[in-house]
């Protein structure tokens, strides 16, 4: 009896999951859209954007579980993925406002025409066609993934090391982009959009709809890491988490494992990267910076690591917390806030929040069970009596 | 090519003029031992004498200075990778039990077969009865049916002893490199071990490294004594145990 592929993945936790993020995908484009503006239910716009802001980094949170919560690869770099799936959008974009901008240029973005620029660079080319930036989206962190992943999974760099590598190329990507001469727009990174496949950026109809894509994007990501965890592939990725050398003397290629799901989980993080760019109108250099990546690791680690639903929630809940807190009084302490949440969780919750309680279920399932067997075991002595 | 030509030994296993030194520390050191097919040969000597590294240059773990590691006459193992070997047919026990500790027994077993081990292979596999039917009966050789559905890592020190000797007869290989299996056994379980081990061994080429020579004993194979990297004695166990220079630096008087 061989269970389909998206049943077998499909447990209660997924399924909720599923539900939920369904419903919210639908629910809160339809209340901010149909409802009057005041109204108790409505849903304001800003709230929308900010929900597509957080599914975006429940999709983020995702690809680095899968990396490091199924395989135990740690990257503190994945912020770098995410931004350039970000910056392939934020050109198309740029493309978009054509002649509207500041300089009136029909070609050349305001920045190029401010750093006299005397003609669009190569790799702009392209970018004004939508399915050409949605390729790039998945392909150029899939293609950087891949080159550093085979260097580095060849080479058999692990552990802590990789985590410092990491580090260094989102790091090395963040100066790069500061670069006027970089061609990106320096440390203004890519602004002013006006809009996307037609739509304007601002509208609440595009909003309403980008977060609508970014709830299926967030489905769509959970069920494509769903069916791989649970897939004989997913046991090798435990199996070479918790014991890689006993992994390759079966027989297994070890790097090319690890490289295929780095590879993937990188596109996933471009993904991300790409609808959140619109939600929140600007790409700069400063997502590159190693604290986003290092902050993204904190969400899986909060939610639950190798749990998939967990990611997400962390995600969800941290960035809540920080929306909460930096708009309050408590701002400039928010940091330390989120290290201090790390550490806790640390020594109090290493499973995380959905690790804990699958935990918590998971004994008191056995509990159950060991009760009903022994109560059985009672039954059976006490039977004979009343036939006496 | 780490293909020979033609065959140009008999042997299963071929080591000759083997030489590993580690910052200066010969941990091998003209090693030469034989192995033909079907062949069970128990290891022994002190701490040190070089037996687990010599496990480590077969499976491709550490790279020889010099000498030659043929396998089936034909296949130089020094310049293969761990995961090339293991596919060649030469499976592993380790010295510390290593089984994957948070996947089910079964799932162990599953993950041992020696089916496609590609990541396409992997991602779209789909079970087969035979492949079921396999791990049912090395479930029952090593006699942990009724354990299937339970982590690996609930299992008893023998149990993953146990576990991992399954998994070394789910990969189906041609020689069998087993690292101290008795290691912290009953005696019950070390004479079980030793009947199971006979009985692989009846389709199967078997190298065992073991310091408990009542257990060596009870397998009642040719024995090899290695001492400083080097083989000290070869015979049958009242050879070598009778050995002057092996009562010396291992057995003791």
């Amino acid at each position: 009896m061989t269970p389909h592929v998206l049943t077998r993945s499909l447990d209660r936790s997924a399924t909720i999951f599923l539900v939920v993020v369904a419903g919210l995908g639908v629910l809160i484009p339809l209340s901010n859209l149909l409802l009057p503006a005041g109204s108790a239910l409505q849903v304001p716009t800003y709230l929308v954007a900010l929900f597509g802001k957080y599914a975006c980094y429940a999709i983020l949170a995702l690809s680095i579980d899968l990396i490091w919560g199924y395989c135990g690869i740690l990257s503190l770099g994945h912020g770098a993925f995410f931004a350039l799936g970000g910056y392939a959008m934020g050109m198309y974009l740029m493309r978009q406002i054509g002649s509207r901008g500041v300089y009136g240029n029909p070609i050349l973005p305001d920045f190029m025409v401010f750093l006299n620029y005397p003609a669009l660079p190569w790799y702009w080319h392209g970018f004004d066609m939508f399915w050409f930036a949605a390729l790039m989206v998945i392909l150029v962190p899939g293609l950087l993934a891949f080159c550093f992943g085979w260097l580095a999974f060849r080479s058999r760099v692990t552990g802590v090391y990789l985590s410092i590598i990491t580090q260094a190329m989102t790091y090395a990507l963040l100066l790069a982009f500061f670069r006027n001469d970089f061609g990106f727009g320096g440390n203004n990174g890519l602004t002013d959009f006006k809009d996307i496949l037609g739509f304007n950026v601002q509208a609440d109809g595009t909003r309403a709809a980008l977060f609508a894509l970014s709830c299926l994007a967030l489905i769509v990501t959970f069920l494509i890491c769903r069916a791989v965890v649970t897939s004989k592939l997913g046991k090798v990725l435990i199996a070479i988490r918790d014991a890689e050398s006993r992994t390759r003397f079966l027989g297994y290629r070890v790097e090319s494992y690890k490289l295929f799901v780095f590879t993937l989980s990188a596109c996933m993080a471009g993904v991300a990267g790409a609808l959140y760019v619109p939600q929140v109108g600007i790409i700069n250099p400063s997502e590159f910076a190693p604290g986003n990546s290092i902050e993204a690791v904190i969400w899986v680690a909060v939610g639950g690591r190798g749990t998939l639903v967990g990611a997400a929630l962390g995600a969800v809940v941290v960035n809540y917390a920080k929306t909460y807190f930096t708009s309050g009084p408590l701002a400039p302490y928010w940091l330390f806030m989120l290290g201090a949440l790390f550490i806790l969780v640390t020594l109090l919750l290493p499973k995380g929040i959905v690790g804990t309680f699958n935990a918590w279920r998971e004994s008191r399932k056995a509990t159950e069970k060991a009760n009903a067997e022994s109560a059985a075991l009672e039954d059976g002595v006490g039977e004979p009596k009343p036939a006496e | 090519m780490s293909v020979m030509e033609g065959r140009t030994t008999s042997a299963l296993l071929y080591l000759d003029g083997v030489h590993v030194s580690f910052d200066g520390f010969h941990a091998i050191n003209n090693l030469s031992l034989t192995l033909e097919p079907g062949e069970m040969r128990a290891i022994i000597g002190p701490n040190g004498a070089g037996k687990t590294t010599m496990m480590d240059i077969i499976t491709g773990k550490t790279k020889p200075d010099e000498g030659t590691v043929l396998f089936d006459g034909m296949t130089d193992l020094t310049r293969l990778d761990e995961t090339h070997i293991a596919e060649l047919g030469i499976g592993r026990k380790f010295q510390k039990p290593t089984v994957f500790e948070s996947q089910t027994i079964e799932d162990n077993l599953l993950l041992a077969l020696n089916v496609d081990h590609s990541v396409r292979g992997t991602l779209f596999w789909r079970g087969s009865r035979d492949e079921s039917e396999r791990i049912d009966r090395v479930l029952e050789t090593i006699r942990l049916t009724d354990a299937r559905n339970r982590l690996a890592g609930s299992l008893s020190h023998g149990q993953k002893q146990w576990l991992e000797i399954g998994m070394l007869l789910a990969q189906d290989p041609k020689l069998l490199l087993v690292d101290e299996p008795v290691a912290g056994m009953t005696d019950v379980e070390t004479h079980q071990t030793a009947e199971l081990l006979k009985e692989i061994n009846k389709e199967k080429t078997v190298m065992v490294v073991e310091h408990d020579m009542t257990f060596v004993r009870e397998l009642g194979v040719k024995v090899t004594c290695l001492h400083e990297g080097t083989v000290l004695a070869e015979g049958t166990i009242d050879q070598v145990s009778s050995n002057e220079r092996v009562i010396e630096v291992y057995l003791g008087r």
